[in-house]
């Protein structure tokens, strides 16, 4: 759905028309075909009794007459007619269950990937300010909710819905007082229910909650399981434990005793009315009292019998309906989380620039072409009709920046820097200065509060941001490498490129060496974030994937984390060569790496404090002179 | 595999036991009360009196309540019990873990244990459940309906012997072909749900790629694939409840064709119209307690794979303990290697370590550099004992490190680890980790040491700032220089380093080891970096190479005579040169 977000989050009952809607947008055809199998099995399955009925009856008029060929065309005919009915509804029942077999998995895919495709046009901002586990859970816990309600959940209740009513027609089609009755019981059963599945579903979501703080809690401790042990905090940390693990058995207890209680007090309650229907049929027989019914039969032994077999199929699916309303209240729970993230804000782009393939004419103006041609052009169409196309160069101008991560505060104040085609700009700075933010902006993972930012002279809020992301490269600070081959995560790069150029990127990179020593060269499998491979191998691959992409700009932020000297010079090496002919924006931690920078830009809170070469701002003797000597200078 | 887990039923044996006896009597009851109704509806047909209508009226009712009661608390004490069991499950896996040696964390991943803490233990406390409570009922009902059903229909019962073998049969096929398609797809599940983690975790690379397409493609097929897998063991699962209903069918139309005959044939002598209605009940029992049992059987089976997985973490024992009887004081900072080897594990080839001799004095401050692979870390881990030797000794204050008190020793040893956490709490919390009775004025003295308090004053909350899981709302070197300061709060005899300034800035880095340098200078001080600069003033620096000592001296002595030394630090300033040397 495309409008827009609705102010209020969704809450309560509310999703269940919305999912329905959906449901049947992913099921037009299959999904009325299922719920009328449905319902058709359901009232097929009520409607035997009255066959049984019929036999009974016919033997009780003649089972002393003994006379067998008499009464066998009879009593094989409500037969036959009852086995017709019974291989109806086998047919709807198994082919109900099929349907509902594919339109349940089939609606968790497509839950799934709409949630995915979502979640994929997500600013950057949602995965900064969301908790991973979180989002993780749509996927697992909110899901499988979803699938119990719709595959178990739904049949069921559509099943006993119909059950009930059919039986309470038959019902009445036999005795009104005894219908009566039976309406009494029922009113009992719903007071039962409400009060001990009420109970049960408050603990069972508080159960779930309960789960969530337990993993949270494990999760922590088991991450720092090590520093647990070096401080000899085992005891402390068994006693917090202790008490989420407790509380968390009282929920569960809970839950599950009045959901197993739910049971047998239905059952006897179904139990306690059978004999009070017995009672009263029973009366009625002794003292003869007219009956009202649909079918104005009098009161006879051949009306109660049956009714009282119907009295308990109606107490069995009422039960049925009860022992589904967990698994209906957590599905909710989980809809309304489901659907909070399908309903999130996508990133907006309201670019219109695009960057194309560009060959030069005679006159040296550009005009767009198909090929890939290695020269590209943005292409930018203005109000009065008229397109130009300027070359892709690489020049990022920033002019006055101010930016905020949220609107109370400021983290980067007046920026201003230019990097001509080719340039190579170094930020240098303290943790916490700004130096990643400013290329959070570059690329709009976030977006300005005031200033401008041109892009080869063209605002970058007018490029379409995957083009403007294509023509940046970045390499992060973490590397994130994707299951699948070494190849695989090299092309992650430039999708259509042969194994040729990726292979020429790892060798740029420096990456090459070490692949062709893996057991499967290039097509050793990678998973787990690359978990086989050491810290400065993943870097290798991810300055091999940025190289394949070959764009005209790059962003390489240096990895804080610790490798040895001798694999950091590689990774370094990688980087130069990487760097060569491209304006680039480095975020220096280690000043050996940015003394060849064309320009270096020292931050301070947020502001640019110093700015020059290294030579110049050595002789400055300011804030990077203090912080490049500053190991000496200190001792 | 059912030993140890029986191990952690404990208090909860009570209600397991309660709950099938409780469960036999609502089963009795449950058989009985269609039988008692059955001869009810047989006296309203004879004509009976009120009295005695009124008579079985109440003996139903009677009966009704008490298995009522019977099921009520079956269920309550099944409620307890399995709840009970899975809390002393997590209880003892959890304090297992605890006394889990670094080499046992070493074998577990993180996920796979909040998987097996969690999940698990629920799959497991279902299948208990389910256990408890009809491990007697179906059975029990099965075989009382049986009887029943002979005794009722003498003959007529013959038909089970030809539905209960379909069925049996029907759901046994079933059961097997749908279990190892679950098993695999769950497989393929997880595997769909880590590229969802990867996908979140990798989605700056994502953007700045503009792949959202691609990795919604291969999600698609990814997610399809699942979908797939997932309908066909489905569908054949589905099989299960019109095989079902087919014999309910077959057994009410012979019942009633062939039941009917016999009524008329023999005037109700050999079958009785009350005695056919109740054949049809019974054997509709019959046929659901089947039904349960092939559920019960699923369950069971998909609880196994969890339950092996429970009993791996509880039945992995510690490889280091206490000894009988333990140096409680450690005398001084000296540490000594006693030609100390050492591998990870027993199967590993390699020595991490081989034939390591170094002799610290207390007070001294040692630096400590070698390449990745190096085993530096392998090194100190095993001051505090967070490993044992293979070979060798290793002494503090003259006294072997394994016949210390764990806690004395851990106390009087911080690590400073190369993987830091900090943990959900304020920052106060956090750092009393490491002393708990610390009094906030040493919380800022150790603060100032680690250079941590300026940052720390400036937060909106000051040391009551609250650290969001994992430390993520503090920058990487904030983070550090607090894991330092909680190290500090030990008034340790002995701190260690390893490569914890790698996010703090040189000027930072060098105040930290001014302060160590000033204020805690009879304290015993290992420090490992990749950088030369934090460690080239130590009093002795130990160059590492391959598990082995490569040379020890001061910084110029190592620079003339130590190859990997001189080529490190040249790497490390080569531009810089003559700064250094004004």
């Amino acid at each position: 759905m495309t409008n827009k977000k609705q102010a209020k989050r969704t809450q309560g009952m509310s999703v269940l028309p919305r999912l329905f809607k959906t449901l049947f947008e992913f099921y037009p055809v299959l999904l009325p075909v299922v719920i009328v199998c449905i319902l058709f099995n359901a009232v097929v399955s009520s409607i035997p009794s009255i066959f049984m009925q019929k036999v009974i009856a016919v033997l009780e008029a003649n089972w002393q007459a003994a006379e067998w060929s008499a009464i066998s065309g009879q009593i094989l005919k409500l037969v036959g007619i009852l086995a017709f009915f019974y291989v109806l509804s086998l047919i709807a029942g198994f082919a109900y269950n099929q349907m509902m077999a594919v339109i349940t998995q089939g609606s968790l895919a497509k839950m799934r990937e709409k949630m995915f495709s979502g979640m994929q046009k997500l600013p950057i901002r949602y995965f900064d300010t969301h908790n991973h586990g979180d989002v993780m859970s749509y996927y697992t816990n909110d899901i499988d909710t979803l699938r119990q309600m719709i595959s178990q959940s739904f049949p069921q209740l559509t099943i006993s819905m119909v059950t009930v009513l059919t039986v309470l027609g038959i019902m009445l089609y036999y005795s009104l007082w005894l219908t009566l009755v039976v309406i009494a019981g029922v009113i009992c059963i719903t007071f039962v229910v409400k009060k001990i599945g009420g109970n049960s579903s408050r603990y069972f979501v508080r159960q779930q909650q309960a789960l969530g703080r337990t993993e949270g809690f494990v999760e922590e401790m088991m991450n720092g399981q090590k520093v647990v042990k070096v401080f000899c905090h085992e005891e402390k940390a068994c006693e917090q434990f202790d008490q989420i693990n407790d509380a968390l058995f009282a929920d569960a207890e809970k839950a599950n005793r009045y959901a197993n209680m739910l049971m047998p007090v239905l059952n006897n309650i179904g139990n306690v009315l059978y004999v009070i229907v017995a009672l009263i049929g029973g009366t009625l027989l002794l003292e003869n009292v007219p009956n009202a019914s649909i079918s104005g039969l009098a009161f006879s032994i051949s009306i109660v019998v049956p009714f009282l077999n119907m009295t308990k199929q109606f107490c069995g699916s009422i039960s049925q309906v009860s022992s589904q309303l967990n698994s209906v209240v957590m599905g909710i729970a989980g809809l309304n989380r489901i659907f909070d993230l399908i309903d999130e804000q996508p990133e907006t782009d309201e670019g219109y620039v695009t960057l194309v393939n560009a060959r030069e004419k005679a006159d040296g103006s550009l005009e767009e072409c198909e090929e890939r041609t290695n020269v590209w052009a943005w292409k930018h169409p203005h109000g009065d009709g008229t397109v130009t196309y300027t070359r892709l160069q690489g020049d990022v101008r920033l002019f006055d920046v101010d930016f905020g991560y949220t609107d109370e505060k400021i983290v980067l104040h007046d920026i201003s820097l230019y990097a001509k085609p080719g340039q190579k700009v170094a930020f240098v700075g303290s943790t916490g200065a700004g130096k990643t933010t400013i290329t959070n902006l570059i690329n709009r993972f976030y977006d300005i509060a005031d200033g401008k930012i041109r892009y080869d002279g063209i605002n970058i809020n007018k490029i379409k941001k995957a083009d403007l992301r294509r023509s940046l490269g970045i390499v992060l600070q973490e590397t994130n490498l994707f299951t699948g081959t070494v190849m695989d995560n090299i092309r992650y790069g430039r999708l259509d490129a042969t194994d040729e150029e990726c292979i020429a990127a790892a060798q740029l990179a420096g990456a090459h060496d070490f692949i062709t020593r893996l057991p499967l060269g290039y097509d050793t499998p990678l998973s787990g974030n690359g978990a086989s491979l050491s810290q400065g191998q993943r870097q290798l691959l991810a300055i091999a994937r940025a190289a394949v992409a070959d764009p005209p700009v790059m962003i390489l932020d240096e990895a804080t984390s610790s490798i040895d000297t001798r694999t950091e010079a590689i990774v370094q090496r990688g980087m130069d060569a990487l760097m060569t002919g491209r304006t680039v924006f480095v975020i220096a931690h280690r000043l050996s790496t940015v003394q060849n920078s064309n320009a270096i830009r020292v931050l301070d809170h947020g502001r640019i404090i110093e700015r020059g070469t290294h030579e110049e701002l050595i002789a400055q003797k300011g804030t990077y002179y203090q912080l490049y000597t500053g190991s000496l200078e200190l001792e | 595999m059912i030993k140890v887990l029986a191990k952690s039923i404990r208090e909860y044996k009570k209600p397991s036991l309660m709950a099938p006896i409780l469960v036999s009597g609502e089963v009795v009851l449950e058989c009985i009360i269609p039988f008692v109704t059955a001869e009810l509806v047989n006296r309203i047909k004879a004509g009976c009196s009120m009295r005695e209508l009124l008579w079985f009226g109440v003996v139903l009712i009677v009966m009704a309540a008490l298995s009522l009661a019977f099921g009520a608390l079956a269920g309550a004490s099944c409620a307890t019990a399995s709840c009970g069991f899975a809390r002393n499950l997590r209880k003892d896996m959890f304090y297992n873990i605890q006394r889990f040696s670094f080499e046992n964390i070493d074998k577990f991943s993180v996920s796979s244990l909040v998987t097996r803490l969690t999940t698990d233990v629920t799959n497991v406390q279902m299948a208990y459940m389910m256990i408890v409570r009809t491990a007697i009922r179906c059975p029990l009902m099965l075989i009382f309906s049986f009887v029943m059903g002979f005794v009722m229909g003498g003959k007529m019962a013959l038909i089970f012997l030809v539905t209960i073998p379909i069925l049996a049969l029907g759901l046994a096929a079933v059961i097997r072909k749908t279990m190892p398609l679950f098993r695999r797809v769950f497989r393929k599940y997880d595997a769909l749900n880590s590229s969802i983690q990867e996908n979140i975790r990798g989605m700056r690379v994502v953007k700045s790629y503009v792949r959202e397409d691609y990795e919604t493609k291969k999600f698609y097929d990814a997610a399809e694939d699942v979908k797939t897998d997932f309908t066909r063991a489905e569908r054949i699962l589905a099989l299960n409840n019109p095989l079902m209903q087919f014999c309910i069918y077959v057994v009410m139309v012979f019942v009633l064709s062939f039941g009917s005959y016999l009524v008329i044939t023999t005037q109700g002598l050999a079958l009785d119209i009350g005695q056919m209605s109740s054949l049809l009940t019974y054997s509709f029992q019959i046929l659901m307690s089947l039904m349960m049992l092939s559920m019960v059987f699923v369950m069971i089976t998909m609880a196994t794979e969890s339950a092996e997985r429970i009993v791996e973490v509880l039945s992995e024992e510690s490889v280091l303990k206490n000894p009988e009887n333990p140096v409680k004081e450690v005398r001084d900072g000296s540490i000594d290697f006693d030609h100390v080897s050492f591998r990870y594990s027993k199967k590993a080839k390699r020595m991490a370590l081989a034939d390591v001799d170094l002799h610290i004095r207390s007070g001294e401050v040692i630096g400590m550099i070698g390449g990745t692979g190096s085993s530096k870390s392998s090194l100190i881990q095993l001051i505090p004992r967070l490993y044992d030797a293979t070979e060798g000794t290793v002494r503090i204050g003259g006294v072997d490190v394994r016949d210390y008190d764990l806690e004395t020793l851990r106390n009087q040893v911080s690590v400073v680890l190369q993987k830091n956490e900090l943990f959900s709490g304020t920052i106060k919390e956090n750092l009393r980790w490491g002393n708990e009775q610390a009094t906030d004025a040493e919380l800022e003295e150790a603060c100032r040491l680690a250079q941590a308090d300026e940052f720390i004053q400036q937060f909106p909350h000051g040391y009551d700032t609250y650290i969001e899981q994992g430390g993520t709302n503090v920058s990487g070197g904030q983070k550090q220089r607090l894991c330092i300061a909680r190290a500090l709060l030990k008034k340790p005899k002995i701190l260690i380093l390893d490569d914890s300034t790698t996010a703090v800035d040189t000027r930072t880095d060098a105040l930290i080891r001014q302060g160590f340098r000033e204020f805690i200078p009879e304290t015993t001080k290992i420090i490992i970096a990749q950088r030369v600069a934090s460690i080239q003033d130590a009093d002795r620096i130990v160059v590492m190479d391959g598990g082995r000592i490569d040379a020890v001296g001061t910084h110029e002595e190592l620079l003339r005579s130590n190859e990997i030394y001189r080529e490190v630090y040249y790497s490390q300033n080569k531009v810089g040169g003559d700064e250094h040397d004004q």
